[in-house]
């Protein structure tokens, strides 16, 4: 059995994928900014992928940046509000379960004399956005919130962000993490008002390496990355043409499953429901969880023990984010749990394409696992 | 002109009758350390080596490098062989000696005339050596008393040496000569640095690991690789003993009093290596254990993990601070492998109350509850073998 439920931290990359990537290489392998055929047939490609990228997102083609992934879509977007907002106030409010590529840039300005709220989850790992309208002030200048958190798979009503945030008089720019929610739940920045929105190609069947950050066309950010501006000056960089096209490919396939997110919404439904089952089993997710997360903890079972077990099965799912290996996980730590729940949470993430049968193996293997320590 | 290496022999050169084996050991070992780099000669004569490529375009800097790591040398240098003839001497010096010289204040020559028929004397020699060396690099300032650099010209019987300073070597004695050991491998700090002090003695390594998987990861065993392939730069290639132990562990949970695991785990290790050890020629067994360091390390745990032992325990590191190891872990750059957070068999199951002042007895009778022999036997039967390095 070879059963991947790990698609969190990466997805299988879909066939279109792979071939638009292949095709990028081997033909089409031009630099987009020549001047000659070679660069305008990469320029059409990129083009188009702009405009496949943007649909996905609701948005206009110029309102998407490609950038080389999620991490620097996020840099990109936290640095680049803050510097672009330099004089009107010195306070961010985030949460203290964001994903390291925007906690660690809330770390470093910090350090530079930034105010950070860092808001924490209750304890069914939701964090309710009066937490939000109650941090937000005229002094702020940025919010930033993962829409979907990458280790329980809680959603944050991001939709209502900008309007606590108008409640407060303050005209913060809203950043939205959605790496871990694109393709997933219906996301549409410019009707939610949201004015940044970062999305990863990798994690929706598509390859390492491509990014996209939506920049709402009413706002303008500077640029942290500076050369030879590409990406309308916001991300220089060649771009890395196969992983775009990759990225676009990967994104059509996707929008062609149209049950898709119905068919995780049952599986997970049916993995909880096998779950109740063994008293040992303890769920982290929220019940209202993004379907394709879940998180549980097999009290007694280091979460590295349990990877390893589950591997040896031939399962692959996590410990925790697969971005932390032996640390404590923030986001459960802020969620108050018990260390105990802590350090023996596994993360099960689904595709598209699992199914009933790979939970039954793996719910099969539960007592063997639980036995190691007993 | 010629480029060679002369290397200066460490403790080897205090050896009496044996001193030619011990050479030809160590010539044997260079030799295959610097195989793939292309052909080479090796000649010993008047108390130094000397490793002479045979191809002109020889890469040097890469066979200084891997002769730091060969044990019993005790420093080398890289030295200009050219013809006998004072004039030559003088040309070649200068061009020779320029990426040393550019770098420093002050230097010295010294000369070594061993045919005494040369037309010069050393004194001659050093003094005219010196004049074209300060004209070439007028920043320069002679110091026969402490100089950054002494540059030595050396007449011998068919060609004439000109060479910059002395390298350090990594001392100790050429690997074989000191026998066989088989060091009992974890992935921490500890383990690899007495591997590698007790190669720097000459001893060839064998090396037992123990696995206990799901509880220790893929990960943790391709860790053990890569300590092994940092020592392997020294001691040259190390057979790998993986031993499964996720049983035994199971085992002595299940049915030993809780503050003894740690200890009945370890006289299992013992068992298990001094068994791996003897079927493949090894004389001890090597740890890196230091007194004190961890519950199982005081004393009376010692003796308990020595009684089962029925060959030597070598624990090189059995008087040394923690920050004394981890300098040399540094040095032959296993420290950042080891640091790695991946867990190894020793902190599964760790008791939270272990005793520090346990009695044999007490093991004897808490092994009761097991059938030790049945387990040794079983855990030696699947272990895996495999060679970590190249060269020996």
């Amino acid at each position: 059995m070879d059963i991947y439920f790990d698609s969190s931290a990466t997805t299988k990359p879909c066939k279109a994928a792979v071939d638009e990537a292949l095709k990028l290489m081997i033909t089409e392998y031009g630099n987009p900014s020549s001047l000659h055929a070679k660069g305008f047939e990469a320029m059409t490609v990129l083009e188009q992928s702009r405009k496949t990228v943007a649909a996905s997102l609701c948005a206009e083609p110029k309102e998407i940046y490609f950038t080389q992934s999620g991490t620097v879509a996020n840099n990109t977007a936290v640095f680049g509000a803050v510097n672009s907002k330099r004089h009107q106030g010195n306070k961010i409010v985030t949460t203290a379960t964001e994903h390291p590529s925007v906690a660690r840039c809330m770390d470093a300005l910090e350090s530079q004399g930034y105010e950070i709220i860092r808001l924490k989850p209750s304890a069914d790992g939701n964090i309710p956005i009066d937490a939000f309208e109650q941090a937000i002030d005229g002094g702020t200048v940025l919010v930033s919130a993962m829409a979907v958190n990458n280790e329980t798979g809680a959603i944050l009503p991001f939709e209502k962000l900008k309007a606590a945030a108008k409640k407060k008089n303050s005209d913060a720019l809203i950043h939205v993490d959605a790496v871990q929610a694109y393709m997933k739940l219906p996301l549409n920045p410019a009707k939610s008002g949201i004015d940044l929105m970062s999305v990863s190609a990798h994690k929706v069947h598509a390859l390492k390496g491509a990014g996209a950050l939506y920049v709402s066309k009413n706002i303008k950010i500077k640029p942290y990355i500076l050369g030879g501006g590409q990406e309308q000056g916001l991300v220089s960089g060649t771009q890395s043409m196969p992983n775009i096209a990759a990225f676009a490919a990967a994104v059509s396939f996707l929008d062609g499953i149209k049950d898709r997110n119905e068919n995780v919404k049952r599986l997970n439904a049916y993995l909880r429901n096998k779950l109740e089952k063994f008293d040992f089993v303890k769920i982290n997710s929220p019940d209202n969880a993004l379907p394709y997360i879940l998180n549980i903890s097999l009290p007694g079972l280091p979460s590295q023990v349990g990877v390893n077990f589950f591997s040896g099965k031939g399962i692959c799912l996590s410990a925790g984010s697969a971005c932390s290996r032996g640390h404590r996980s923030d986001t459960l730590t802020a969620m108050g749990l018990d260390t105990k729940l802590i350090d023996s949470a596994l993360r099960i993430s689904f595709s598209y394409d699992s199914t009933e049968g790979e939970i039954d193996y793996f719910a099969d293997c539960l007592p063997e696992a639980v036995k190691l320590v007993k | 002109m010629k480029e060679l290496i002369l290397i200066k022999n460490g403790e080897l050169a205090l050896k009496g009758l044996n001193r030619s084996s011990f050479e030809s050991v160590m010539a044997k070992n260079i030799k295959r350390r610097l195989s793939d780099l292309g052909k080479i000669e090796i000649k010993c004569q008047q108390s130094t080596m000397t490793v002479e490529p045979v191809d002109d375009n020889y890469d040097m800097e890469e066979a200084i490098k891997r002769l730091s790591m060969v044990f019993g040398i005790a420093g080398f240098q890289r030295a200009a062989a050219v013809e006998k003839d004072m004039e030559v001497i003088l040309k070649t010096a200068p061009v020779y000696l320029k990426n040393q010289m550019e770098g420093i204040k002050t230097f010295k020559v010294e000369a070594k005339r061993s045919d005494k028929k040369f037309p010069l004397k050393s004194p001659e020699i050093s003094r005219d050596v010196g004049e074209v060396l300060l004209r070439a690099f007028p920043h320069l300032k002679v110091d026969v008393h402490n100089p950054d650099v002494t540059v030595t010209v050396e007449i011998r019987d068919k060609l004439a040496f000109i060479r910059g300073d002395q390298i350090k070597g990594a001392g100790g004695m050429p690997v074989s000569t000191g026998g066989k050991a088989a060091v009992l491998i974890s992935g921490g700090i500890d383990s690899p640095v007495a591997a590698w002090m007790m190669a720097k003695r000459g001893v060839v390594l064998d090396a037992v690991h123990f696995a206990s998987p799901p509880f220790t990861s893929p990960q943790s065993e391709q860790k053990v690789h890569d300590l092994l392939g940092q020592v392997a730069r020294y001691s040259g290639s190390i057979a790998l003993y993986t031993v499964p132990f996720t049983e035994i562990q199971q085992q002595i949970r299940a049915n030993c009093p809780e503050e003894l695991f740690t200890l009945i785990m370890r006289r299992f290790m013992m068992r298990i290596s001094c068994r791996i050890a003897a079927k493949n020629g090894c004389g001890a067994l090597i740890t890196g254990e230091s007194i004190g360091q961890v519950a199982s390390q005081t004393m009376p745990a010692l003796a308990c993990t020595d009684e089962v032992a029925d060959m030597p325990v070598f624990r090189p590191l059995i008087a040394m601070d923690k920050e004394e190891i981890i300098s040399i872990s540094r040095k032959i750059e296993t420290f950042d492998i080891s640091i790695l957070p991946y867990e190894d068999c020793c902190t599964v199951f760790t008791p939270k109350h272990p005793r520090t002042r346990p009695k044999p007895e007490m093991l004897r009778e808490a092994e009761k509850a097991l059938d030790v022999e049945a387990l040794v036997n079983e855990a030696v039967d699947n272990t895996r073998y495999e060679i970590i390095g190249q060269t020996r």
